[in-house]
């Protein structure tokens, strides 16, 4: 059977859309259901014979809960304090090695780009015992500077990695015009070329700093008490007691811990985008 | 004597000013932050896990340590919960790397023929890539709830079971669910980097194709497939990475159990050494991890010569 060209066009829309639809669904559902819980008062969430995906008398309770019985707002501003401080010193560090890597020529630069892409694929779980050996020898356990020294671990290489590519894109001359009116090379950088970056600083410190508010394992394993655990450790160990799970709250800290996130990445989407594919694609 | 003392203070000013003018000079000062944090928390770490891994150093007991060679891997290999933990984690990996490649090529063959909202859909499906990995799961936790499961009331109300699914009750099941969770969490990082891989591609390569009579399922293995290739290696071989050494899914929904079934490296050396405090032990479990990413990182370092 033949198709007629305008057949063979919606047939193609329709296979695309449905497939849209599939992945809208199969992605968003498990948000959906964490925010129809949050809102569900106990009886509906336990006793109800009603359609549970839907939520027919919504409540704050459960938001309120999580205010006013919980310490949800100290590691909220424990994941926020951690987070900037060990992004704007990844970011900090990462730009002048990155500068340096990208645009001078000096021995063991080649060494050292390789030696930074190789620690970008190290996962933190092939470390996290010797860091926390070293960090109790340091007297840091249980102490906020711990995870700000060491997010920059898989920090720094991220950034120099991503900005090595963005430093490569910015034409030579402009700094050498710059240095021939006399200014001295840290001046050039500074004034002509770190402007210019402007987009690249920003993908690498929204991903720095998604990374670090999402960081697991270090946050668990190096911290202990209320007053220092971040957002996500603070949730997963803290509220969830024994068997007893208070699911309506638990889904609302499980969603405020990731609004953060979630609006950071409504506004600079294509930033992301940059950042995430800038191992596999541009290299 | 005071202007000697001055002439020698400015030289070293101008000296100082010199070398940070110099490619090398420059070049060694911006790069020392990076290579002493490097080698202080990675490259120190590394050998020091290798080190512990060599001893039966408890964690809370700082006198103990004694060299016990290859003690720990030794019994390792002769203890059943390990190497079920090996068993797992291939499974885990390899099965999980399978399915996130298969669906995210779907979803970025889907989001670059749309046209319709195309920035809206891609952030919407990017969402469970970047939201905490930890707290998603906890959502997944109660999806899986023995009692409560939507899961299993949609199923039982669609007739397709006559009773409810216990999701991490039973060794295959458990597997299984945590499988599903790493994959929906997975897919939109192939889908999105391998999207921006197509978007490279040349149109005209699909219009040539489409006049030598091409179908659609021929031009994607004719031309996206073989053009596609080196983004989809790297990014397999990092998501085989991070799959390897997944962790908190696993501590999040199953610590592990039932009966050890969903142990991976991490979570049993993290149970080995904080939680049962065999440092030594814990650090020889987490080193299996290293050959895995030893082969990706050739392979990478590899593709990125021959690219250049």
């Amino acid at each position: 059977m033949q198709f007629s060209r305008l057949q063979r066009k919606i047939l193609r829309g329709s296979i695309v859309y449905l497939g849209l639809a599939f992945f809208v669904v199969i992605m968003l559902f498990p948000f959906y259901w964490m925010v129809i819980t949050s809102i569900k008062p106990d009886v509906e969430l336990y006793l109800s014979k009603q359609n549970p995906l839907w939520v027919f008398n919504p409540t704050p309770q459960h938001y309120i809960y999580l205010f006013q019985k919980t310490p949800f707002v100290t590691w909220l501003t424990n994941s926020l304090l951690v987070a900037i401080v060990s992004t704007s010193v990844s970011l900090f560090i990462g730009t002048i090695a990155a500068y340096a890597l990208a645009r001078l020529r000096f021995r063991g630069a080649q060494v050292m780009g390789m030696s930074i892409f190789i620690t970008y694929l190290v996962p933190t779980t092939l470390l996290f015992l010797p860091l926390a050996y070293i960090i109790r020898n340091l007297g840091l356990y249980d102490h906020p500077v711990a995870l700000m020294i060491t997010y920059p671990t898989f920090l720094v290489p991220f950034c120099t990695w991503l900005l090595m590519g963005y430093f490569k894109g910015i034409p030579k001359d402009l700094e050498e015009c710059a240095t021939v009116d006399g200014a001295t090379r840290i001046q050039a950088l500074i004034y002509i070329i770190l402007p210019l970056m402007l987009p690249g600083l920003v993908s690498a410190g929204l991903f720095a700093f998604t990374m670090s508010w999402n960081e697991f394992i270090y946050a668990l394993t190096f911290t202990q008490s209320d007053s220092v655990k971040t957002l996500p450790v603070g949730i997963v160990a803290q509220l969830v007691l024994g068997d007893v799970y208070f699911w309506g709250s638990l889904m609302a800290a499980a969603l405020l811990g990731s609004v953060p996130i979630a609006i950071l990445y409504s506004f600079f989407l294509e930033y992301y985008v940059k950042g995430m594919t800038a191992g596999a694609v541009k290299g | 004597m005071q202007s000697t003392f001055q002439s020698k203070h400015f030289t070293r000013l101008q000296r100082l000013g010199d070398w940070l003018n110099s490619e090398r000079g420059l070049g060694y000062t911006l790069v020392a932050p990076a290579v002493i944090l490097l080698l202080g928390l990675i490259a120190y770490p590394f050998c020091l896990s290798i080190y512990l891994s060599l001893s039966d150093r408890l964690l809370a007991v700082a006198s103990s340590g004694r060299f016990i060679g290859l003690g720990n891997f030794i019994n390792l290999l002769d203890d059943s919960i390990f190497r079920q933990s090996v068993w797992n984690t291939f499974n885990y990996a390899f099965v999980s790397v399978f399915f996130k490649l298969v669906l995210g090529m779907l979803m970025a063959l889907v989001l670059n023929e749309i046209t319709f909202l195309k920035n809206f859909f891609r952030g919407m499906l990017l969402l469970p890539w970047i939201v905490p990995t930890s707290l998603s799961a906890l959502g997944w936790l109660w999806l899986y709830d023995s009692q409560y499961s939507v899961f299993s009331w949609i199923l039982l109300n669609l007739g397709l079971i006559q009773e409810k699914i216990i999701w991490l009750g039973s060794p295959v099941m458990a597997m299984l669910s945590i499988q599903l969770v790493n994959i929906w969490r997975g897919i939109p990082f192939f889908g999105i980097s391998l999207l921006a891989g197509m978007q490279t591609i040349s149109q005209e390569l699909y219009e040539a194709a489409e006049i030598d009579g091409a179908n659609a399922w021929h031009r994607f293995w004719q031309v996206t497939w073989p053009l596609l290739m080196p983004v989809t290696l790297v990014v397999t071989l990092f998501s085989l990475v991070q799959t390897f050494a997944d962790f908190q899914i696993v501590y999040v929904l199953t610590r592990g159990g039932p009966v050890n079934s969903t142990h991976l490296f991490a979570t049993l050396a993290h149970q080995t050494a904080i939680l049962s405090g065999k440092l030594g032990e814990g650090a020889a479990i987490s080193l299996f991890m290293f050959p895995m990413l030893a082969v990706a990182i050739i392979l990478q370092l590899r593709y990125l010569q021959q690219r250049d």
